[in-house]
């Protein structure tokens, strides 16, 4: 219908009548209809850095459950003959050749450690021979860990808690967001290193610490949402009819709240790995001589004028994690809250 | 408005006292003996060492010493490094720390404005999608690491600062970037969702109307608005910038308090512990206050609901 100008022509021939007897079928909705969470997976999926990073912590999971049962060598094992040994794919790799520059010769370490033909550690050893790559895939697997049991506490008792706070008011939430207000002005930091001292430092007491203050972020949302659900009329109507506060809160307020929390748990994964890394990093974390992301970081800081692919590859693995995880939570807030998206 | 500065601050007192007083027990509670060789020392040089710290009386009554030397602002005697008073270790260290804060803070905060106020300007272009995604950046990669590529690269690769030493503003400067990124990147992300809200109000368009060229606007009216808000994100700031001062001040071996802090644990320093914790705890007391206030003073409108929401 158009001309030779590229003009849209329109005529009365255009248009044609509908019959009248097609109204319910054009009242039809022809796209499937979604739900909520339907919606907002699409909306995910139309975010590339989001999924990137989906996918992205998928394999990285998927490596760190697979180091529960195996890795390449013993990530514990010293052999100080074996003592930092450069990374090693194969004869000739770029960068993991098993070669280093001594002095300004080019010398392969792997023969001066006469380690069997075959033998490769693909990101190198460090001080005391230990296979770097079993050492990063046991980190991963516990900045991870860290991540889920944050999750945890945030559902467990930051959500409750919120909950109760916002639901019964008055002098209940005064009490309950007083404490909270104490506990938020003590800096996090402090409160994880008075528990690190109190119990013997380790997994146990970084996991307490988390219990203490990680859900605290979580507690005030929860609790701001519940507030203005309370009000809302289908809240009203079940309590008018008699409705358990307990059966209200798992009907009515927590699938309403599910945005909320997913987005929630999300940023609370990255900033509990940090703080797993960052605890390790000054030395008051994972005690060794186990591997965290922290420690590794801390041992290739040391030596990281001679040997700076022990820093390398720890630095970068944490880096890809946090941005991933950053860019995964950013895209559910969007995608479950898609006012925020301008 | 008085009434309700004097109603924070009084619960901002007993913030702290609960602070000092939850601090003191749990050191009581503390594993690890404060004496370097304690398997060495008799149980009379023990008992000597003991009275001499105070150590033998009560635990009420250290308590109560403890909390009247505070009000005093006598944090107690460190154990471990040359029985020096914990308040002039403090004192002797706090410069070097306020100092990079400070400069952090300045530098972050500054440029995150910037960088977002610009995202928002040119919303939708390459220069918005650079911009977020340095602040994707800046708020995802751990300071720590920040601060061991800064000392990699510009220290020692290149030698540009010194590597690791406090001497001057020069051996500043890398300490200073790698602590401004957190803030920077907050600031940059906030700023950009305020101006976009800003941009799209009555008043701009009113401004434009009237004829005022695009820049102008964005000067006199959008950035004035925009800040507002951003004012409230300097407490959390300041708590990221004194967490981050440990590690920064390890890496570059400045002889700041976050250093001392670390030292200090490692050490089994009870007293330094205890009065560290005291002094970032009141640090970030004051801090929220003072911002809240401000918040108040700037923005008429948020002083109403503002103290309701406290009650």
């Amino acid at each position: 219908m158009t001309d030779h100008s590229g003009k849209i022509q329109i005529k009365p021939a255009s248009f044609k009548p509908v019959a009248a007897a097609n109204v319910d079928e054009q009242e039809k909705i022809s796209a499937p209809s979604l739900t909520f969470v339907q919606d907002a997976l699409r909306r995910l999926r139309k975010n590339r850095a989001a999924t990137v990073s989906l996918w992205l912590l998928l394999i990285i999971i998927m490596i760190s459950v697979v180091s529960i049962w195996w890795t390449p060598s013993n990530p514990n094992a010293q052999n100080v003959a074996y003592a930092n040994l450069p990374p090693k794919i194969g004869q000739g790799i770029p960068g993991f050749s098993g070669q280093a520059n001594v002095g300004g010769r080019i010398v392969d370490k792997y023969a001066q450690a006469k380690v069997p033909k075959g033998t490769y550690f693909i990101l190198g050893t460090d001080y005391l021979g230990r296979d770097l790559f079993s050492r990063l895939m046991k980190g991963v697997a516990l900045s991870l860990l860290i991540g889920m049991l944050a999750t945890l506490f945030d559902l467990v008792i930051g959500v409750p808690y919120g909950l109760i706070s916002g639901w019964h008011g008055g002098r209940t939430d005064t009490i309950m967001q007083r404490i909270i207000e104490i506990i938020s002005s003590i800096p996090n930091l402090v409160i994880v290193i008075l528990m690190l001292l109190l119990f013997t430092p380790g997994l146990g007491s970084i996991v307490m610490a988390m219990g203490l203050t990680g859900w605290i972020t979580m507690a005030r949302l929860v609790r701001a949402e519940t507030l203005t659900l309370k009000s809302q009329e289908y809240v009203l109507a079940a309590r008018t009819l008699g409705e358990s506060p307990i059966k209200i809160a798992i009907k009515h307020l927590i699938p309403n709240l599910s945005s909320t929390i997913i987005i929630q748990t999300m940023f609370s994964i990255p900033t509990a790995i940090f703080f797993e890394a960052f605890l390790s990093f000054i030395g008051i974390g994972i005690p060794a001589p186990n591997a965290s992301l922290g420690t590794l970081l801390a041992d290739g800081q040391k030596t990281f004028r001679f040997l700076p692919y022990q820093m390398w590859y720890p630095a970068a693995v944490i880096s890809i994690i946090m941005i991933a995880f950053n860019l995964l939570a950013d895209g559910l807030r969007d995608a479950f809250d898609p006012k925020t998206q301008e | 408005m008085g009434k309700y500065i004097l109603k924070r601050i009084g619960y901002m007192i007993l913030t702290l006292f609960i602070i000092a007083t939850a601090t003191f027990f749990l050191m009581k509670l503390m594993p690890g003996s404060p004496y370097a060789n304690q398997a060495k020392m008799t149980t009379e040089q023990i008992k000597i060492m003991d009275q001499q710290y105070g150590l033998n009386k009560p635990i009420v009554q250290q308590y109560w010493i403890y909390m009247i030397g505070l009000l005093h602002g006598d944090f107690g005697t460190s154990f471990q490094f040359n029985n020096q008073p914990v308040s002039y270790l403090i004192a002797s260290r706090i410069g070097p720390s306020m100092q990079i804060g400070l400069q952090a803070i300045i530098l972050g905060t500054g440029l995150g404005i910037l960088l977002g106020a610009i995202a928002a300007i040119r919303k939708n272009t390459w220069v918005d999608t650079v911009a977020t995604f340095f602040a994707i950046i800046g708020r995802s990669i751990p300071n720590f690491v920040f601060a061991v590529i800064l000392q990699f690269f510009l220290a020692f690769k290149l030698g540009l600062f010194p590597i690791a030493l406090w001497d001057g503003f020069s051996s500043s400067i890398l300490p200073t970037i790698a602590l401004a990124m957190a803030p920077l990147a907050t600031t940059a992300r906030f700023m950009r969702t305020e101006m976009v809200d800003v941009l799209n109000s009555d008043y701009i368009e009113l401004a434009r109307a009237k004829g005022n060229s695009p820049w102008q606007t964005v000067a006199k009216h959008a950035l004035r608005n925009s800040l507002i808000p951003v004012v409230t994100i300097i407490g959390p700031m300041a708590v990221d910038l004194m967490v981050g001062s440990m590690v920064v001040e390890n890496i570059f071996s400045i002889p700041g308090i976050g250093e001392q802090f670390v030292k200090s644990i490692t050490t089994n320093d009870y007293p330094t512990i205890m009065g560290l914790t005291i002094l970032y705890s009141t640090m970030l007391v004051v801090v929220i206050l003072i911002v809240d206030i401000l918040y108040g003073l700037i923005d008429p409108r948020i002083r109403l609901s503002g103290s309701e929401a406290q009650n």
